[in-house]
């Protein structure tokens, strides 16, 4: 049973597996209201029901039959019966051009997302952040875990990043109670959006010149002293800038970040990363971290690679950032401190180093976590960690760590021949 | 004019006097040897003509152009291929990025392309790719391609980094003690592998050994350095006879 089992579900394509959850969300849709209803649930399980589990146990058979029914049963069920199909469609799709192909699927996963999100508000902003994660995540394995150095420094650049495309998009777009009058009409706002997120990426960039010309001297544990010190430094700058709203923060910023922006931001940012290291200019990284001396020796310009690496992080960084306080439309200093640094700390070492897929899972799995956990308070950062010290015990570098994404043979079928 | 050329380079750690007017000239094609017991210097001089210590005093030219003061990476990619004692291998990467990052000099895309994916990096990626692998051929490790480099056996290890080293397209191979911690029978297999690239890549070697019978076979000129200090030079077998290296091998004798 179990052979059989195996034997369709590894035989079902990416695009097999996006149909399924594109028919689970379509059946929640249709049925998912009065399902609930019928379960006596008092709205729909938000998060695959994880957010009951400690709020409101009682209800918890309740929500994992809504969740077998909703979505595991047509997921599993389309998915296997979809097999031959989409198997062909994926063999389809290898011959058109691998963008051409990433596009499509993308294309279905965003669907399934926005049917998905458009169920609740509270699910709608917990996929934005989510992204946002993904993001933030991906960027700090570009200096920690390809590069390995320990960078500290990564809300410093998130805060550039946010403050940058605030401040971008007040000043050209709002009225608003720090900076006046708007200079631009503000239905151009949208449109100059990607400028003002490209501007905050640009802002931790040069944030990040600042981290990397000291990393030239050091490395290991004084890096990490460096790049905290930087952090904080960011930190109290914001705090005393009485011109972008010192302590009290920056208010009112137009609601931009919407999902397919943020989903976007979050596909260029996952398709950048992965095109660059795996080149053989991004394994320069991995040299660098491995042996620096044998880098240099092998002709790689070592420090010209650090601060590639310090500042495109940083960068990323500062593009999330820009997301994440035009998602929120609230910024404050303090929301870039050591905790923020825990969260992000956490998901790249839990999703693993040196790898895309980990870090997405390292992205996804802690804000969760930290969704389901939320009933428990302060007690989830005595949680989380705990479970971070026991990754850090049976997997030292994370849970799928040094492993390429490679994207051509992730998309392609799973059966070569149809039949049989 | 030889192709490298030191002339009285002198290098100091602190107080400590490690290498003293040390000259050498290597022509095109040319096998030379470096010989001397632990600490004298030898890993030194690589050192100082690669670029990672610079000189304390004295001159290192390739091709005519001084490499004083220029970074490791520069030195490198005017054509100065080094492996190491120790055998510095990145040990998370497999064998085959080995050998492709090596041609990181050589790279003709910029960081745009590799960003964006574009057609060129691809194109670039193939050719070095291609490169990479009858690199690997001629070291006869192309069979280990897609292996994480730690899972090799030692002596595969050993040629991979000189697969390596080759990608640099050097004009001079610095080897540092290619046989250290070998058999004799990988030291002879080693001998036939040096022997071949030299003739295969027309490339000048320097090479510091322990093991006599190495440099003995493949040099045509042998240097011993004691205490930072060039004691004889010559043929083999003049070195071989040398009353001044026996003594700094095996000691002084007195016989009554």
């Amino acid at each position: 049973m179990t052979e059989r089992l195996k034997e369709i579900y590894g035989s079902v394509p990416v695009i097999g597996w996006l149909i399924g959850m594109l028919v689970a969300v379509v059946t929640e849709s249709a049925f998912g209201a009065g399902l609930a209803y019928a379960l006596y649930l008092p709205k729909v399980p938000a998060l695959l029901g994880l957010t009951v589990v400690l709020k409101q146990p009682s209800m918890f058979p309740a929500a994992i039959l809504y969740v077998f029914l909703i979505y595991a049963l047509p997921i599993f069920f389309a998915a296997g019966l979809t097999a031959p199909w989409a198997n062909r469609m994926a063999a389809a799709m290898e011959a058109l051009p691998l963008w051409l192909s990433a596009i499509l699927h993308l294309g279905v996963l965003y669907l399934v997302l926005h049917l998905w999100t458009d169920m609740s508000d509270y699910r709608l902003q917990i996929s934005k952040l989510t992204m946002i994660a993904v993001m933030l995540t991906l960027s700090i394995n570009v200096i920690n875990g390809y590069m390995g150095e320990f960078s500290c420094s990564h809300p410093g650049f998130m805060a550039l990043g946010a403050y940058a495309s605030s401040t971008f998009s007040l000043v050209l777009f709002r009225q608003d109670r720090l900076f006046g009058a708007p200079i631009l009409p503000e239905f151009l706002g949208p449109y100059m959006f990607p400028l003002g997120l490209l501007l905050g990426g640009v802002a931790a960039s040069l944030g990040a010149l600042v981290v990397a010309i000291p990393s030239f001297r050091t490395r290991g544990d004084y890096l990490a002293i460096i790049s905290l010190a930087f952090m904080f430094i960011v930190k109290s700058v914001f705090e005393n800038l009485e011109v972008l709203g010192g302590p009290r923060g920056m208010g009112g910023q137009p609601h931009w970040a919407t999902l397919p922006a943020v989903f976007i931001g979050m596909a260029v940012c996952i398709v950048v990363i992965n095109n660059f290291v795996n080149s053989t200019m991004g394994k320069a990284l991995n040299a660098v971290r491995d042996n620096e001396t044998a880098a240099e020796a092998m002709t790689v310009n070592t420090r010209r690679t650090k601060m590639t690496a310090f500042m495109f992080g940083a960068f990323w960084a500062g593009v999330a950032g820009g997301l994440y306080a035009h998602e929120l439309r609230y910024v404050n200093p303090s929301s870039f401190g050591i905790q923020s640094l825990a969260e992000i700390l956490a998901m790249v070492y839990f999703g693993g180093l040196n790898s895309v897929v980990g870090s997405v899972v390292g992205a996804l799995s802690i804000q969760m976590l930290s969704e389901a956990l939320r009933p428990l308070e302060l007690f989830k950062w005595i949680i989380i960690p705990l479970l971070l010290i026991l990754v850090m015990i049976f997997r030292p570098t994370g849970l799928i760590a040094f492993r390429e994404l490679n994207v051509k043979r992730t998309l392609g079928p799973r059966v070569r021949k149809s039949g049989g | 004019m030889a192709l490298l050329e030191v002339s009285n380079m002198t290098h100091y750690f602190g107080g400590l006097r490690a290498v003293d007017s040390y000259s050498l000239a290597i022509d095109p094609g040319e096998i030379r040897g470096l010989i001397g017991p632990n600490g004298a210097g030898k890993t030194t001089v690589f050192n100082l003509i690669t670029g990672i210590h610079v000189p304390s005093e004295g001159r290192v030219s390739l091709n005519g152009r001084s490499l004083i003061g220029l970074r490791p990476h520069r030195i490198a990619a005017l054509g100065l291929g080094r492996t190491f004692q120790n055998m510095l291998l990145w040990r998370h990467m497999t064998v085959l990025e080995h050998v492709k990052l090596a041609h990181y000099s050589q790279i003709s895309y910029g960081l745009m392309s590799a960003f964006l994916g574009s057609r060129k990096l691809s194109r670039e990626e193939i050719r070095i790719e291609e490169n990479a692998l009858r690199l690997l051929e001629i070291f006869d490790v192309a069979h280990y391609a897609d292996q994480i480099v730690t899972n090799l056996p030692y002596g595969a290890q050993r040629r991979v980094e000189m697969a390596r080293a080759m990608a640099i397209r050097p004009k001079v191979l610095l080897l540092d003690e290619p046989t250290a911690g070998m058999t004799t029978e990988e030291m002879i297999q080693m001998i036939g592998i040096v022997r071949r690239l030299h003739e295969q890549f027309k490339v000048a070697i320097l090479l510091i050994e322990h093991r006599l019978k190495f440099v003995m076979e493949l040099c045509g000129r042998i240097q011993t350095l004691v205490f930072g200090e060039v004691i004889a030079e010559g043929t083999p077998y003049d070195i071989k006879n040398n009353p001044k290296v026996i003594e700094a091998y095996l000691g002084r004798e007195d016989i009554t």
